[in-house]
This record gives structure tokens, sequence and C-alpha cells, in this order.
């Protein structure tokens, strides 16, 4: 076993140890069901799950970071670093081995919604295509999240301070995309020239289109980039803030 | 075996270590002596690669700290200041992570946890939480995972501090038993640890080394009492530390 899946399985396990994993996944499954048949998933009479699927960005954008918000913050104010990182363990590994467990967990989360799949299923004939592409969308936007998490947990040793910066900035990458928000950024920068960029940094342009089936490279590449930039990130903050 | 040559740490306008040098041959137990604040955690923290040092550098176990972090990280057993430990976990759970952090396959860590469970006397709180144990055994889970990979240079800063007289006296036997053939050193500010368990003392303030010898040696040079030398060389030179002090409030 190398070291970071030593790191992963024990943070992994670590979530079961506490009430923390079963807060946050019956918090998850009933607001991600409440708000799917509020907005009429079986209503609509149309077997599908665009509306299951419409919520995930802001369920995520406050949930990610509370998954997140433990993993260095944690660390730094216990003192547990100092011995995680005179293990022979490089920062690298123990950030992805954290991260890996924090993501697996989400793909956990995200099995424990399939019987919304099936019940979609069983009373109509829904197109699988957008529904496992929906599914894909919502993983790595989950790790994209939880990466941004984890750079506000190595930045400082009050876990609620991480969360909620961190939901401030997933939040602000969700709002991005929407046209209010767009058209704010329009009137207050006096020019038009930066809203393309704002709009194409909002998680809802990208997470959209495979929302609805559409798989396009460019889409899934911007998901992992926003996660290694931010743990390139953490592992540089951490190097530099361990001590502190 | 530890050889530290010229080690220098600032933080900000406090130079923490500057130019440190020492060395420890192995069956040593180096007593690494200085009042709070003296650099002796820093020091500790940049020999085992968890601090990068400004300028300097350090040999311990025959890997370089600033080209070959990892492998010394590989060689050494340490025990942070006040032995941090994953209290959520249990005993069990928190030595067989440690294991495979380590590296050490399955079979092996076994016997590694057995072995290390008994010697530091930790049979029976096996499958206890971290967090539900007193202050001595807290203490040596910590030494225990310092074992594990049975190291021949362990670092243990402040391995006694907070302990009560009887697990203190356990500890330093333990280091005593260990120290025949292992490289040790262990910082401390209490001075009756020196005689108990330490073959060589440095005594260090402000960053500085002060004096290098055996306990005896460094009694002698304060006319039969450890103490006494002990406070002529750090409150000597603590004139000016006093003054250093007292301007730093000024600033604050």
């Amino acid at each position: 076993m190398t070291a970071t899946q030593a790191i992963m399985k024990r943070e992994f396990r670590g979530y079961f140890g506490t009430p923390l994993a079963y807060v946050f996944l019956c918090v998850f499954l009933m607001l991600a069901a409440f708000l799917a048949f509020r907005d009429g998933l079986y209503e609509s009479r149309d077997a599908n799950l665009r509306v299951f699927f419409f919520y995930m960005p802001w369920l995520f954008a406050f949930l990610a970071p509370a998954i997140a918000m433990r993993t260095w913050a944690e660390e730094r104010r216990t003192g547990t670093v100092e011995l995680l990182l005179t293990l022979p363990v490089t920062v690298k590994q123990a950030i992805l081995g954290k991260f890996f467990a924090g993501w697996a967990f989400f793909g956990i989360a995200l099995v424990l919604t399939l019987p919304i799949v099936f019940s979609v299923a069983y009373l109509g004939d829904p197109d699988n295509g957008p529904i496992w592409t929906g599914y894909l969308g919502a993983f790595l936007m989950a790790g994209a999240y939880l990466a941004i998490g984890t750079f506000f947990s190595a930045l400082t040793k009050n876990q609620v301070i991480a969360f909620i910066i961190a939901s401030l900035v997933c939040a602000f990458l969700v709002f991005a995309g929407q046209p209010s928000v767009l058209k704010a950024v329009d009137s207050f920068f006096l020019t038009s020239w930066l809203t393309p960029f704002v709009e194409q940094m909002s998680f809802l342009t990208h997470y959209d289109l495979m929302q609805r089936g559409v798989i396009e490279l460019r889409n899934i590449v911007f998901m992992l980039a926003i996660t290694a930039a931010f743990l390139v990130c953490s592992a540089v903050i951490l190097d530099e803030q361990k001590a502190r | 075996m530890i050889q530290v040559d010229r080690i220098t740490k600032r933080f900000g306008a406090i130079t923490a270590a500057d130019e440190i040098s020492f060395e420890v041959q192995p069956g040593e137990v180096l007593g690494f002596l200085g009042p709070n604040g003296a650099g002796k955690s820093t020091t500790m923290k940049i020999l085992t690669c968890f601090l990068k040092p400004d300028s300097g550098t350090a040999t311990v176990g025959g890997c370089d700290i600033l080209r070959d972090p990892i492998g010394v990280r590989q060689r050494v057993g340490y025990v942070p200041e006040n032995a941090p430990l994953y209290d959520d976990m249990t005993v069990g759970a928190f030595l067989k992570f440690i294991c495979e952090v380590r590296g050490i396959d399955a079979g092996q860590a076994k016997t590694a946890i057995e072995r290390v469970m008994h010697e530091c006397a930790l049979e029976g709180v096996y499958h206890q939480a971290i967090e539900t144990l007193s202050k001595g055994y807290k203490r040596r889970v910590g030494l225990a995972q310092a074992f594990l990979h049975d190291p021949q240079t362990l670092i243990l800063d402040e391995p006694t501090d907070g302990l009560d007289p009887n697990q203190k006296h356990d500890v330093r036997e333990m280091i005593r038993r260990m120290g025949k053939e292992k490289c040790i050193v262990i910082s401390t500010h209490i001075l009756e640890e020196v005689d108990a368990v330490c073959s060589r003392a440095v005594i260090i303030a402000k960053g500085k080394v002060l004096a290098d010898g055996t306990p005896e040696e460094l009694r002698a040079r304060g006319g039969g009492r450890l103490e006494d030398y002990f406070r002529q060389i750090t409150v000597g030179g603590g004139a000016s530390a006093a003054a250093a002090g007292s301007e730093k409030e000024g600033v604050a």
C-alpha cells in the first residue's frame, strides 16, 4: 500500500467514525430528493432527471466545503500535521490522499441517489445518456468544489472560516453564469469584454451541457483544471503554512 | 548518526536557530537543553524535515535533510512536542495506519505492533479510542508510533513533559534502554532529566549553542551543580536576552 492509499483509507474511514458522514448523507439525500420532487419530478410526466441535476451545483456549493473544511484546518489546529508530514510522505501525497477520500465519499453520496433513477426508469422510459453524463458532471463538479474547500482549509486553522470562504467562492462560481450576475459585472466594470470570461468561469456553463447529455472535452478539462489548480495551490500553501 | 552543520532558521525578526552545529553518535543519548523558546523544537523540526533551514544542513541516518527528506523520515522516529495523535482512532488502528504509511507490509506490521505495544506497556488499550486515554498512555502511544519501524535514530521533543513522576520514570527507563544501541536526541528544560538519561548535553539559548559536553563536564564547569552552570550561561547572556524580550513587548 502506498502512502497516498494509506492516507486515503484513514480519511475515508474517519468520515464514518464521526456522525459527520451520516448527517451529510441524510441532508444531501433529503435535499436532493425534496428539491427534485418540489419542482415536479413526477408532475412533469416526462421521464428525465433534469430537475434532479438542476440543483446539484447549489447543493454541492455548500456541502463540499462542509466535507473539506476539516481536512487541513483540523490537522493544523491539533498539531497532527507535524506527525503526518514527518512520516515518509510528501505534501503532494498527503493532499491527494485526503482529496481522493473526500471525492470517493461524494461518489458514495451520488450512488445513493440511484433509487431516484430506478423509480424514473420503472415509471417511464428515460433517455439514459443525459442521466449518466449528468452523474459524471456532478461527480467532476464535486471534485472541483472539494479542491476549493481543501485550499481554504489549508489556508486557515479555523474550520468555520474555511467553510464560509470556500462556500462563498463555490457559490460565486455557480452564480457567475447567471444572467443577472453577468449584467451586474457589465454595469459595474462598464466594459463588456470581461463578461465572457466570468461566464466561462461558471460551473453552470460547463455543467449545464453535461446534464443535457452533451460531453465536450473542454467542459471536462475545465472541471479537472480547476481541481488540479486548487490542489496545487493547497500543496504550496500547506508547505508554507504548516508550521504556523 | 546525526551531524548538524551550521543550521540557521529565522521567523521574521526572530532568529530561532543561529548556526547550530553538533553531532550525535550511535549509542549516545543527547540532551538538548535550553530555556523555553531557545530554539530546541525548531531545530528538531528541521532535523525531521518538517521545516527547511534558511541556511546550513544536516545529515540524519546518512541522508541529507535537504536532498533526501523522505529518506531521513524513513530512518527517523520522531515524537513532536505534546505528541499529537489522531484522537478519533483506536490505538490499534492508529498504529496500523502508521505502518501502512511507512510501507511496512501487513505481516511485519503485526509483529512490529505487538513489539511496540509491549515495549511501551500499551497492552490492554489496543481497542480503545486514543481520545479516551490518560495523558501518560497518550504519550506512550506517541512513542510507540516512533518505534514501529525500529529506527536507529530517535528524535524526541520533550518526551516527559506533562507526565507524573512515575510515568516520567517509565519513559526515561525506556529511553535509557534504547539508548544503548540507538542514536537518540531528546529535548528538555528539566535538568534532572539530563542526569537521568543523557550521556551528553548541548545547551542552547536564543538559538545559539552555548555548551556541549557530558553532564559531568558541564557540572564541573558550574562548580558542581548543573543548575548553576545552566543559569550562568543562559541568564549570563540573558541580560541581553531580557532586553530583547522587553524590546519585543514594546513593539507589540
